[in-house]
């Protein structure tokens, strides 16, 4: 199975990770290192730990005093790290333009000390598979679906560059994610 | 180094095997304890970045270069355990070559170039002509035969070249980039020929590239990277068919 879309509850709950922390933290973090140029609304971080809660991946601290909507500390719990974990092992759908997503899981993964060369390797894989689908479609099919079995090898293979040069640079990045 | 007494035991089902080979050129490392097997008949690709230590790989596994550590087993035999002489012909009947740049001899014909390696293992002249004008129809060469090579385009000199690698009837074709010099549709083309003729011969064939369209060709893909080959990636899984067809393209 792939996991197709960048997830906020699957990325906060990774934050989580690191250490129990306010939604006002979160959303710092997840816009510093997620966000690219778009801030996450207050009101979507909050609604998400709550309904993280909900679900037993999160739970909150009593209320602390202070300012703002909600000052409750949340910490992960056994089954969201389990979540967490299988989110970030699970390769994304082999389909042209997924960096958004890849970028934030290989981030993720540096800034929680997991394999995050281990989740390029699996990527790798499955885009290779992919294209491996599309020549065999190109050998056997008319020019129609030849023309787009070559566009979309084309972006596949872009996006496996992409792989190959960020699991070279993955040693920088993880500098840059430790010092925020 | 490894003892020519002690009988390999081979990895099932393979033909040609890297077993954690080591190889430097002067101070500088290209393989840091490398391991493939490839199957007989199936088209392997070796990936990799240029100076990620693949073509070493494949000049390894064809004995040309010999590991300063680890062994290369072919059909159960250690190559790099053999003298320079047996290696020698066992690359001249046994293996088949495709390099970027054809290595054709431009001032001989096309016929003359596929023909030479059969000359080379005495066939006689006569078949050894037969053989090349029958290999050169099927890649669509029929008509060039004559021609010196030097006066092909590189599409057409390449298609020599696979022409010259499969009139031998090799157990494994070695391609080093052979599609590195040509445009993307010629590419294709060439690989095209090469994947289907090496299949309906059962040739072996291991194809170094760079790039992962053409490695896309082959059945199982293997990346190297800093000397180490990785994992071979697994044959497609139903999720990935099931990706494929949600894909609308085929």
């Amino acid at each position: 199975m792939y996991s197709a879309h960048v997830s906020v509850p699957l990325t906060l709950l990774g934050l989580l990770e690191r250490e129990p922390s306010h939604g006002y933290d979160l959303k710092r973090d997840y816009d510093a290192f997620f966000g690219r140029g778009k801030q996450l609304p207050f009101g979507q971080v909050y609604a998400t730990l709550g309904r993280l809660a909900r679900d037993g991946m999160a739970i909150a601290g009593n209320a602390e005093p202070g300012d703002g909507p909600d000052r409750k500390r949340y910490a992960i719990t056994d089954a969201g790290r389990h979540e967490v974990d299988a989110w970030l092992a699970e390769p994304v759908e082999p389909e042209p333009h997924l960096q958004t997503v890849l970028f934030a899981k290989v981030t993720l993964a540096l800034m929680l000390g997991k394999p995050a060369s281990a989740y390029l390797d699996t990527q790798r894989a499955a885009h290779i598979r992919r294209m491996q689908e599309l020549t065999e479609v190109k050998r056997a099919g008319p020019l129609v679906d030849v023309l787009l079995a070559d566009h979309a090898l084309y972006h596949l293979e872009a996006d496996l560059r992409w792989i190959d040069l960020t699991s070279a640079r993955l040693a920088e990045l993880a500098e840059a994610v430790r010092n925020g | 180094m490894s003892n020519p007494a002690v009988p390999a035991s081979v990895t099932r089902g393979s033909l040609i095997e890297a077993r954690d080979i080591y190889k430097s050129f002067g101070q500088t490392p290209a393989l840091r304890g490398a391991n493939v097997a490839v199957r007989q008949g199936e088209i392997f690709a070796i990936m990799g970045p240029s100076g990620s230590g693949k073509s070493t790989l494949l000049h390894c596994l064809a004995g040309i270069f010999t590991p300063d550590r680890g062994d290369v087993l072919f059909d159960g035999q250690v190559l790099n355990a053999m003298s320079e002489a047996d290696r020698t012909r066992l690359r001249r009947t046994a293996f088949g070559f495709v390099f970027q740049f054809g290595q054709l001899v431009p001032e001989l014909t096309a016929a003359d170039n596929v023909a030479l390696p059969l000359l080379l293992n005495r066939t006689r002249r006569k078949v050894a002509y037969m053989t090349a004008d029958v290999w050169l129809g099927q890649l669509g060469l029929g008509d060039k035969g004559g021609r010196r090579t030097g006066e092909l385009s590189g599409g057409e000199g390449q298609r020599v070249a696979v022409a010259r690698a499969l009139a031998l009837a090799p157990k494994v074709i070695f391609a080093d980039e052979p599609t590195g010099s040509l445009d993307s549709l010629t590419g294709e083309k060439v690989m095209d020929l090469l994947t289907d003729l090496a299949r309906q011969q059962g040739a072996t064939v291991v194809i170094v590239t760079h790039e992962a369209r053409i490695a896309a060709y082959a059945d199982r893909v293997a990346t190297v990277r800093d000397g180490i080959a990785s994992a071979v990636d697994p044959p497609a899984t139903a999720a990935s068919h099931a990706a494929a067809a949600a894909t609308g393209v085929d």
